[in-house]
């Protein structure tokens, strides 16, 4: 844990001390743990009551991104292998998280083999995985039928979706389709109202897990990182306690919180990209080889129900 | 790799630098217009030259030079490249006047101009 990057940002901070719940989390290589500990509800309508029946043990679930299967590039000449030493972390795993998301850029070029090595791996983790695409997922000539068709299934429009686990409401939203010349990541009127109908019956009380590409927050419009109408989607959780976004496509760890609403975004899994501004372009950052593993890799984050403190920590593969 | 030619009158540049030279020889107007080729590079996530002037009938090469793939597409879907892996190319061959605005599908901060004028 010495190593890694550490974020508690602190709401009504109840003094408990979650130190060692933390200290077993920081295994994870590549990809973001998420451990949602159950709680008491602080309200007792009808979802917290369900909510509060669930196990008070602790409930995880695992983020990896950006796996860009197929890259050989200088700056990592074997995305697949780096992608394999994420899920044997996975899978050495002492408690087996419920399911995994992937925040998109599974592929380099929506290639057939591409997607089926990348299958064939995080098949091996032995948990459901919930995926979202990147716009490297979406470069087949049917402009992302080939990734609807594999990882599409009982999803709305161009892969968005939601479900529950647990008393959490997870909702993945696709930013990669329609981009406007000039312009960041888009959502789209269509997902929008979709969005909008998604939550209208769920308490303020439900905790909301919202997983997309892009960050729905503008990270650095300058190299389009961002989503045009990302605050429009934002705007509609607002009235909820507890709201946290997870998004890829920059290669690097970055979080805020903005009043109930919390922002992270996670390492890849294939090669690095630079801080926003720090190089001519947003391209692959090229890394003495030894270090490469510093670059890829993990959070894991430690979600707690009902106005406690938000725990995120990113660790690398290595270092 | 790929190579891309597309254009209306694509059949007339898909000739071999022999043939263009033929071409001189046998029909000099045409032929001065089938020589017109300019390259767009393609690095740092920048289109350069960004903003082009160009004579009706020149072909137009974008070249990828980034680790990153790109794709070249035009906003009113005149000409859309597929994805461009490292060192692959796309041509396009402009034969009407003219403004062609175009950006990177995968990146849409990334935009250019062909102006084609007589």
């Amino acid at each position: 844990m010495d190593k890694s990057d550490k974020i508690r940002p602190t709401k009504d901070e109840d003094g408990i001390d979650r130190s060692g719940f933390l200290e077993c989390m920081t295994w994870a290589g590549t990809g973001v743990l998420w451990a949602l500990a159950g709680g008491l509800p602080q309200a007792m309508g009808l979802s917290t009551a369900l909510a509060a029946e669930t196990p008070a043990a602790p409930f995880t679930f695992l983020q990896i991104s950006d796996s860009h299967v197929g890259f050989s590039k200088p700056a990592n000449p074997d995305a697949l292998a780096t992608l394999r030493e994420a899920i044997t972390r996975i899978k050495e795993l002492p408690k087996k998280p419920s399911f995994m998301i992937h925040t998109g850029d599974i592929s380099h070029l929506s290639k057939d083999i591409e997607f089926d090595n990348a299958d064939q791996l995080i098949k091996e983790a032995g948990i459901p995985v919930f995926y979202v695409p990147g716009e490297h997922d979406l470069l087949d000539d049917g402009q992302g039928k080939s990734y609807l068709d594999r990882y599409g299934k009982g999803s709305k429009g161009a892969g968005w979706y939601s479900f529950d686990q647990q008393g959490v409401h997870y909702i993945g939203l696709v930013n990669v389709v329609n981009l406007k010349a000039g312009g960041l990541g888009n959502l789209g009127a269509d997902q929008l109202q979709w969005l909008q109908d998604d939550v209208a019956g769920l308490s303020a009380e439900t905790p909301i897990v919202v997983f997309a590409h892009i960050p729905l927050w503008t990270v650095y419009p300058d190299w389009g990182w961002g989503t045009s109408d990302g605050a429009q989607a934002l705007a509609l959780l607002k009235r909820f306690g507890s709201v946290t976004v997870l998004n890829g496509h920059i290669h690097q760890v970055m979080q805020k919180i903005e009043g109930n609403i919390a922002f992270h975004t996670a390492r890849s899994t294939a090669f690095p990209q630079p801080e926003p501004g720090k190089a001519p372009s947003p391209g692959p950052m090229k890394v003495p080889a030894g270090d490469l593993r510093k670059y890829l890799g993990i959070a894991t984050v430690d979600f707690v129900r009902g106005g406690e403190p938000l725990a995120i920590i990113d660790k690398p593969l290595a270092g | 790799m790929t190579f891309i030619s597309f254009g209306i009158s694509r059949m007339a540049w898909m000739a071999s630098p022999v043939l263009v030279g033929l071409l001189l020889v046998a029909a000099p107007q045409l032929a001065a217009a089938a020589t017109s080729e300019v390259t767009v590079k393609i690095a740092n996530f920048t289109f350069s030259p960004a903003d082009l002037t160009i004579t009706p009938g020149t072909t137009v090469t974008w070249v990828n030079n980034d680790d990153i793939p790109h794709a070249v597409v035009e906003t009113e879907k005149t000409f859309r490249s597929k994805a461009l892996d490292t060192d692959d190319k796309f041509s396009f061959t402009f034969t009407n006047p003219g403004e062609f605005s175009y950006f990177c599908s995968l990146h849409p901060h990334m935009t250019g101009k062909i102006t084609v004028k007589k």
